[in-house]
């Protein structure tokens, strides 16, 4: 293949604008190869972040020609051939330099979900019995790698920067792999309307589509969390029900 | 000179894998003041790509399995070079960490009655990896940061390590920087945690990322501390070979476990043809034995694809040499093929192994389920590391304690696919805790500034030479070493060509002391390159002083010019220690004595 030229954001949160660089491509490449290269070549100050470069860790988040991708798992012969590659930063997030955003905001969200809460053991070893079939919906939420591609899509965050308002699909995924779980005894309900922002989505699954571990972010974890919600809070008939009902017990007991 | 911050913590721990997190967890449960500090963000660390599982002898899947079979099978793979006490205890302790894991919220993949499901995995007898499909490892780490967040523990983020301070012959804090602004500060503890995890990026063939440059390692030795068993780096017989840009990543030993065989140009099953004598009761000698195995046959014999590590990188580095390897430069390592035997095959490969499924389809191409991988050997692991107690993990220094993989002793020789994880949290939590109460019983000690600051002097060096002023890129530097101990201190080894090696690395320091930075401080990748330098250069000095001293092949060790097992050498681990004129010096000390009830295990776990 001929040179390839890059557009790559460079700079920080006061003054940035795109630099282009050009460097050889050759089979198999990814995306995160050629900046890596740029880096030895002519520009060893830009900077970015990566990891395990096998789309595991979820550090090497980027738009690449507009598209949110992980760069270590975009192969540059997905790309138009001979055509510029443009790479810039998730834009959802304030910039730090280059490649690299401030995505600090995702780790305060996440202390403010109620933590994992299991039943009491069910065998006196204190080990738990569940089915496979039981734990392959929560399984599927708990592959995500924290990439927070799906973040930096939501238009909710995105364009209306309702960050304190709405903690976003990685979250809504994260307390749907807590609501579903099968040892879980926490009521998160209240919170996700309330606290949460759960009616901001109005399920464009735009995050789904991005996300590289392919979770099916909005009809497997974000609708079944508003029907949940909806069930709770604004079913008449469970409103009514609820105040012949007695108080639910904090932990079940044992099977 | 620069300012800098300084913070105050009872137990400071560097790293934040699953040993570092684990770790402390255990301190800030015991009522100390905790912190965590970690190169990447939270939940990117190493861990996250392990695969296949963590070895646990539940018994889950077969009730012939105890923490004797898993003690013995350590030992075993390890040649007898363990630390057997550490082998004992993580045995012994495995299977508690991973129930708390369960409790902890981890979702494991289950048995029909509902228990954790466990796995066949190379050198142990049974199976005994608990999983979630081929991701354990983000399993793992998920669920210690999800757990860890709640409970007090102070973390910092993208910002490393660059120094030890001590108080006299104690460890009592650590001077760094945010790689965010590259601004200095300091840590003042009463006991620090080393959990840096290994040393890949030495070698250019490799499945660990950029972090990997033997920072615990060398920052103990630099502080004192001896360092053990450094000849033994594991190179993991799979990892994948084709296209170029992804050359050593890993591809799980859980493929071999599910059924996955290993061919030559020819169609060989090559493993076949060379059982160690020691495995030969275990092992199966025809195809349909070892099928039997992979499927849950508790009386077939493992195929001969799940002999040890080190072991099948050797026989897939012969295979490849005499010419019998696959296009690339690897062999075949076929999964398909199973297609033959289960009736939804495709469904079945994609259910256990879906992210290699995943990583060969978007990086080479490639569909597992309908055609064969190649695969060839990547520097995966090292062995050795710091000399801890079996007990507490203290290193040799007061003060200082190390967790994971940058600790030695537990693996010997060679390293059990699977014991990797539950090392972690087993050692992770006695870490911890012993830290705790040193931490406890010592209080703090005083920082002396004068080393705070030429700690931050050296650091800023790269700035000075510019690459006008005779300077040179970080990155030259690191490809070169890299290079050089792929070629010399790789999977064979030889005299001459480590002594090249060392003469290389004397080089090689002398260009690093030139190693430049551009621009400025914030968020600067060249200048972070160049401070892992001095790391890099230190660890693979001892991996090769050591690995010439062993003049024999045993485990991870393949030496062509002593091609067998001595029993001379089988007496002695190797330490490494800086001695006062800063040159690196070498000595022999002796394997202690088993007691006789583990003794006894051994044998009886021969049969």
């Amino acid at each position: 293949m001929p040179p390839t030229t890059f557009r790559i954001w460079r700079g920080d949160a006061k003054n940035a604008d795109f630099r282009e660089y050009t460097t050889e491509v050759s089979e198999g490449m990814v995306v995160l190869d050629a900046v890596h290269q740029i880096q030895a070549e002519s520009a060893p100050d830009l900077a970015c972040r990566w990891n395990c470069k096998a789309g595991k860790c979820g550090s090497c988040s980027a738009e690449i020609n507009g598209k949110p991708r992980l760069m270590c798992m975009t192969r540059m012969n997905q790309l138009p051939p001979g055509e510029t590659v443009t790479i810039e930063p998730m834009r959802s997030f304030p910039l730090v330099r280059d490649l690299v955003t401030d995505v600090s905001w995702n780790f305060e969200v996440k202390k403010r979900i109620k933590k994992f809460k299991p039943r009491k053991p069910d065998a006196e070893d204190g080990t738990w019995r569940m089915q496979q079939a039981d734990v392959d919906r929560v399984q599927e939420f708990r592959k995500c790698i924290e990439c927070f591609l799906c973040q930096d899509v939501c238009h909710v965050l995105r364009d209306h920067h309702k960050h304190n308002e709405f903690i976003g699909p990685r979250f809504l995924v994260y307390a749907a792999a807590l609501e579903m779980h099968p040892l879980d005894t926490e009521d998160r309900l209240a919170d996700l309307k309330n606290e949460h922002g759960i009616g901001y989505c109005n399920i464009t699954k735009c995050c789904t589509k991005v996300c590289p571990e392919h979770i099916t972010i909005t009809d497997n974890a974000i609708i079944p969390l508003k029907e949940r919600v909806v069930d709770e809070f604004y079913d008449p008939l469970t409103r009514l029900f609820r105040i012949f009902k007695p108080k639910k017990p904090a932990e079940s007991t044992p099977a | 000179m620069d300012q800098y911050v300084t913070h105050e913590h009872d137990v400071l721990v560097i790293g934040a894998g699953g040993a570092g997190l684990r770790a402390a967890i255990e301190a800030s449960a015991m009522g100390c003041k905790t912190a965590v500090i970690c190169k990447s963000l939270l939940g990117k660390a190493h861990t996250v790509m392990a695969e296949g599982g963590m070895a646990a002898a539940m018994a889950n899947v077969d009730d012939r399995d105890s923490w004797k079979v898993h003690f013995a099978d350590t030992m075993r793979g390890g040649q007898y070079l363990n630390n057997w006490r550490m082998a004992e205890l993580h045995a012994k302790e495995a299977p508690s960490r991973v129930r708390e894991l369960e409790a902890w919220g981890a979702v494991f993949d289950r048995t029909q009655e509902g228990k954790i499901l466990q796995r066949n995995f190379g050198g142990h007898r049974y199976p005994r990896l608990a999983h979630v499909g081929d991701r354990t490892g983000l399993e793992m780490i998920r669920t210690l940061q999800d757990h860890g967040i709640h409970s007090g523990i102070e973390v910092f983020m993208e910002m490393t390590v660059i120094d030890l301070l001590k108080d006299g012959d104690r460890v009592i804090g650590v001077v760094g920087y945010d790689r965010e602004r590259g601004r200095f500060r300091v840590w003042h503890a009463g006991a620090v945690v080393l959990a840096t995890g290994g040393i890949g990026r030495a070698f250019s063939v490799t499945s660990n990322s950029w972090e990997y440059t033997g920072d615990g390692q060398s920052l103990a030795y630099r502080a004192g501390a001896d360092l053990i068993d450094m000849e033994f780096v594991q190179f993991h017989p799979t990892g994948m070979v084709w296209p170029p840009s992804v050359k050593g990543i890993l591809v799980t030993e859980g493929v071999r476990g599910e059924g996955g065989v290993l061919r030559n140009k020819d169609g060989k099953r090559f493993m076949f043809d060379d059982i160690p004598d020691n495995y030969k009761n275990q092992t199966a000698d025809n195809e349909e034995e070892g099928w039997r195995y992979t499927q849950g046959d508790k009386s077939a014999r493992r195929p001969p694809e799940l002999l040890t590590r080190d072991h099948v990188a050797r026989c897939i580095n012969r295979e490849v040499k005499a010419g019998r390897g696959s296009p690339h430069g690897g062999v075949f390592l076929d999964i398909a093929w199973i297609k033959e035997r289960l009736p939804n095959a495709e469904e079945h490969i994609k259910k256990k192994l879906p992210s290699m499924y995943h990583q060969f389809h978007q990086l080479a191409g490639l569909d597992i389920t309908k055609e064969p991988m190649e695969v060839g050997p990547t520097t995966h692991y090292v062995m050795g590391g710091v000399k801890v107690d079996g007990d507490s993990q203290m290193s040799t220094v007061p003060g200082l304690f190390a967790a994971g993989e940058v600790a030695a002793g537990l693996h010997g020789a060679n390293r059990l696919g699977g014991n990797s994880l539950s090392d972690l949290v087993v050692f992770g939590k006695r870490a911890g805790e012993h830290a705790a109460k040193f931490a406890k019983e010592h209080g703090a000690g005083q920082i002396n500034k004068q080393q705070v600051e030429e700690a931050i002097r050296l650091s800023l060096a790269p700035f000075d030479h510019g690459i006008e002023g005779g300077g040179e890129s970080p990155y030259a530097i690191q490809h070169d070493l890299q290079q050089l101990m792929q070629d010399y201190v790789g999977i064979v080894r030889l005299e001459d060509e480590m002594q090249r090696a060392l003469h290389g690395i004397t080089l090689l320091k002398k260009r690093a002391e030139r190693a430049s930075a551009i621009g400025h401080r914030e968020f600067n990748p060249g200048w972070h390159a160049a401070i892992d330098l001095r790391n890099l250069l230190t660890v693979s000095e001892a991996v090769a002083l050591a690995a010439i001293e062993r003049k024999e092949s045993r485990g991870a060790q393949f030496r062509e010019d002593f091609p067998d097992k001595s029993d001379e050498c089988s007496k002695f681990n190797i330490v490494l220690r800086q001695s006062s004129d800063g040159s690196m010096c070498l000595s022999r000390q002796p394997t202690r004595e088993l007691p006789p009830e583990l003794k006894a295990i051994i044998e009886e776990q021969k049969s």
